[in-house]
């Protein structure tokens, strides 16, 4: 057990991140765990397992779980047999005083995550569905796993609730030596943690270095504060020291860096978001820390945590964010591509059934279920051919309900080579903006991506928000090589992606066809057109949709049989402008 | 850790700054015919924790005992149709109770919102009884949406229609129900998981925004004083307690002075240049923002309304209820301080 290997060190972080998460699962919030399907993985379960106490509860929840399941509801068979309303506990109540484990928690739809983050924090689980109230207080850790597949990342309104933030997922067999705590640490620490005393200057280092490392959201230190008291715990002390802090700001803060902290020298006013609203003017200009205070224990907790951001973190920080090309395409076969275009069946609601909204059978007869004795009763005058029929009312019909009808995600891919980059960049930018603001009354997303030099960016990830569209495009970079087959090829991936979960998703194409960047990031012009008319037939295998639109200042042959290979619609727009440009995307999104 | 019930909540007295977000619900507690309240911000800002500190700051309210609606005495003789569950009795009880501030599960099913027949009656014994949902459990309260833009549209448009009338209509198995159901609707979420449908947005009355505080003082204020709450949450609710009444005082007193405060013409005529300089349609806007300024000139013990107290409510009432324009750079919060400034200049 030396520090022989970087992973090692990883590994050596992950196993007291268990052992601290262990000692107080509910106070620490979490683990959020990225990690593909691999025995690092699975040894940090088990060793999770390991330590937790022996009767706290460990439970799964897997992805797509239903609210009957998650939060609760009627056990409807249980219900018939006993005569009275009986209640099936949810997983969410089953987790109490253990710990909740989200299989591939990136594919968690915001509002599943919104039920688990609002039962974190108001400490109680409350059930009112079909027919039943029911709360019950439940305190528990989360376990979500992230299987790191491209840019797919869990809801952030989860991850900032969870202290720690753990990537094994660079770990071979080799960096994965025995862990360092027992279970009995634990247990001893459990018994210690109530009485863990946290001086207020450690408050100030954790809240000072969460601050100059652009962390805007106070849960971090929160979380850390907590954090630090178990690591107290767990060398038997009841004081919160100097290297508690330490350990607490490299495993939860610097994980989420979003800044590299300045040096002491250069006062660092925090750059912050530039969006303050306007009605706290104290608060736009925040002044140096106070000098006086400045002891040297908030240095050294922000250099332990500078010191432990993650290696492509810290490559990351840079302004985009980059999709990588090889990244993997799970969950594009086997999928109805037909039924995509109405969503995803999700649960049914009271409604009657009319063109275009279907009768969920079976959800109808269980509605009806429980009220046959009433029903049998109020019939029992009439006539006796009635009885014995299952009496199904009006009220009981239930229709399916799909996910958000509607829901496209229209991903720009925009040339931004070459000398004509900047002035088609700035249409599509205005392009993109005049489609999100045409689109969200419908709930619509869009995304961009840019390929200039020998790579392709995801430069705004699907989004739905005003606010993080105008940051993304404002940073917009030009010039460089063309790697088209680069561009198709992650507008591939990340169409498919976003069709595995039930969005439908539209590429537009803005370029001139002119690829001389190869597959490999090599130029070469041959080679570059073979490399893009490949990556062109995969998306027309995939069947998606597509709009070509060629910027070239006259229609090139070369762009209009790479249109024809994408299985696109064809546009010539010479030149491009904003309005025109939205115009054609409205009309093909409507064709 | 798991074998006590549930925590109190965190006290409202302890919540450093977020002076906005405090001001629009104080509003909301002194008027609660202002029509609801929009929270909107990033992570972390104490969004949920400010909203569910209400239930232990509001003074108590009378209510007839084993009215499952919740009605006041005098509102017995409103004249509804309420199914069995009538106490239209000679001398009703009366006791104080805590105002209900009903959190809106995520998952809720509508009939648990609207009500429905009662299912154990129902199963046990083939009684046909109405049972209230949460829309009767809000009356004369508060009910808050936590995500409000990730809750079904369709139980969205449900409480907008019983918050802008009042009352909720159930038809069930031959039953037919219609109770009262006036609520404060506070609805929050976060920009960056998509934004509210413009239609929804300006139906509620007042909206904020809030952010993090960047102050360093403050944010260790807030973490120290959150640590201390979770080490020990009885412990700290009692050591608020004092200050926590004194806002309560605070309330009250607002709330027999209202009906008293005068607005002068002036006042009005402020009011709308101020909606006319922002292009809102409607009166909404306008009406919105004289009632919200009462409300302040009221929490301060004011006897009318100046030009300090529309400039304040000014953000809160109007911010929302400008179109949108996607290209300007500027945020509507700044849009309206602009506007705030060329009015009151002239």
């Amino acid at each position: 057990m030396d520090t022989a290997s970087p992973g090692a060190a990883v590994w050596r972080q992950a196993c007291v991140a268990a052992a601290l998460f262990a000692i107080d699962p509910a106070g620490t919030g979490g683990v959020l765990l990225r990690a593909a399907p691999g025995p690092a993985r699975t040894r940090w379960r088990a060793l999770l397992a390991e330590l937790l106490p022996d009767d706290a509860p460990l439970r799964r929840v897997p992805a797509g779980v239903g609210d009957d399941r998650l939060i609760g509801g009627l056990d409807l068979p249980a219900t018939l047999r006993a005569g009275k309303p009986v209640v099936d506990r949810g997983l969410l109540a089953e987790a109490n005083g253990g710990v909740l484990v989200l299989a591939m928690a990136e594919r968690l739809s915001p509002s599943l995550a919104a039920r688990i983050t609002a039962t974190l924090d108001s400490g109680e689980i409350v059930v009112e569905r079909e027919g039943i109230a029911a709360r019950a207080p439940t305190s528990f850790g989360v376990v979500a796993e992230d299987e790191g597949i491209a840019e797919e990342a869990p809801p952030p309104g989860l991850s900032d609730r969870l202290a720690f933030h753990l990537d094994l997922s660079h770990l071979s067999i080799r960096d994965i030596p025995d862990p360092p705590v027992a279970h009995q640490d634990v247990l001893d620490a459990r018994a210690v943690l109530p009485a863990v005393e946290m001086p207020e200057r450690a408050l100030r280092a954790l809240c000072t270095t969460a601050l100059a490392m652009g962390i805007a959201s106070l849960r971090p230190p929160l979380l850390a504060a907590r954090v630090a008291r178990a690591a107290a715990a767990l060398e038997g002390r009841d004081c919160v020291e100097d290297n508690d802090l330490m350990a607490a700001a490299a495993l939860v803060l610097a994980p989420r860096a979003t800044q590299l902290p300045s040096s002491p020298e250069e006062d660092a006013p925090p750059p912050m978001e530039e969006e303050r609203p306007p009605d706290q003017p104290d608060a736009g200009e925040p002044n140096e820390e106070p000098d006086a205070e400045q002891g040297p224990l908030e240095d050294r907790v922000l250099e332990a945590a500078a010191a432990a951001i993650p290696k492509a973190l810290l490559e990351r920080l840079a302004p985009s964010r980059r999709l990588s090309r090889q990244a993997s395409t799970t969950g594009k076969s086997g999928l109805a591509k037909r039924s995509l275009r109405r969503g995803r069946p999700i649960g049914s609601r009271p409604g009657r059934p009319h063109a275009g909204v279907r009768l969920n059978v079976i959800d109808t007869l269980r509605a009806a279920a429980p009220w046959q004795r009433l029903r049998e009763q109020t019939a029992a005058a009439a006539e006796e051919s009635q009885r014995r029929r299952l009496r199904v009312l009006a009220d009981d019909f239930r229709v399916t309900r799909f996910k958000q009808q509607s829901e496209t995600v229209t991903i720009f891919v925009v040339d931004a080579s070459g000398s004509a980059a900047f002035h088609r960049l700035a249409e599509a930018k205005g392009a993109v903006e005049l489609l999100l603001a045409d689109c969200y009354v419908r709930r619509d997303q869009v995304a961009l991506i840019a390929f200039r030099g020998s790579e392709a960016e995801l430069l705004l990830p699907p989004t739905r928000s005003l606010l993080r569209a105008k940051r993304s495009l404002a940073g917009l970079p030009g010039g460089g090589g063309t790697p088209l087959s680069a561009g198709i090829e992650v507008a591939t991936t990340l169409a498919l992606n976003q069709q595995s979960r039930g969005v439908s998703p539209l590429l537009v194409f803005l370029t001139d066809g002119q690829a001389n960047i190869g597959r490999d990031g090599q130029p070469g012009r041959a080679q570059a057109r073979a490399d893009s008319e490949a990556a062109a037939e995969r998306l027309a295998r995939e069947e998606l949709s597509a709009l070509f639109v060629d910027t070239a200042p006259r229609p090139s042959e070369a762009a209009r049989s790479l249109a024809a290979r994408m299985d696109a619609l064809y546009l010539a727009l010479p030149r491009a402008d904003a309005q025109r440009l939205n115009a054609a995307v409205r009309n093909s999104r409507a064709a | 850790m798991s074998s006590r019930g549930v925590r109190p909540n965190y006290p409202f007295s302890a919540i450093v700054e977020q002076e906005e977000m405090k001001l629009a619900l104080l509003i909301a507690a002194v008027d609660p015919g202002i029509g609801g309240v929009l929270v909107f911000g990033e992570r972390g800002t104490g969004k949920s924790t400010t909203i569910r500190a209400l239930a232990a700051l509001l003074p108590d309210q009378k209510v007839v005992v084993g009215c499952p609606y919740g009605r006041a005495p005098e509102e017995l003789h409103e004249g509804w149709d309420l199914g069995e569950l009538d106490e239209g009795g000679a001398k009703p009880k009366v006791v104080k109770r805590r105002v209900p501030v009903v959190d809106l599960p995520l998952g809720v099913t509508e009939d648990r919102v609207v009500g429905a027949l009662d299912l154990e009656r129902a199963l046990a014994s083939g009684e046909k009884v109405f049972e209230p949902g949460l829309l009767a459990r809000a009356h004369r309260g508060f009910l808050y949406i936590d995500e409000v833009n990730l809750l079904e549209d369709h139980i969205v448009d449900l409480l907008l229609d019983v918050a802008a009338s009042g009352e909720n209509l159930v038809e069930r198995e031959g039953l037919s129900v219609r109770h009262p159901a006036r609520f404060v609707l506070v609805g929050s979420g976060n920009p960056e998981e998509g934004e509210l449908r413009p239609q929804l947005l300006d139906r509620f009355g007042l909206s904020v925004e809030v952010a993090t505080p960047q102050d360093i003082e403050a944010r260790i204020e807030v973490v120290r004083r959150r640590d201390a709450f979770e080490q020990d949450p009885e412990g700290f609710a009692a050591e608020w307690e004092k200050d926590t009444a004194k806002v309560r005082r605070r309330i009250v007193s607002a709330c027999n002075k209202l009906g008293t405060v005068a607005v002068s013409e002036d006042v009005y005529r402020r009011a709308a240049s101020l909606c006319i300089a922002l292009g809102t349609d409607g009166l909404r806007g306008e009406l919105t923002l004289v009632r919200a300024a009462r409300a302040l000139a009221a929490l301060e013990g004011k006897k009318e309304v100046t030009d300090q107290h529309l400039r304040r409510v000014a953000p809160l009432a109007l911010r929302h209820r400008l179109r949108r324009d996607p290209l300007d750079e500027a945020g509507s919060g700044v849009r309206v301080e602009r506007a705030i400034e060329e009015v009151f200049a002239a």
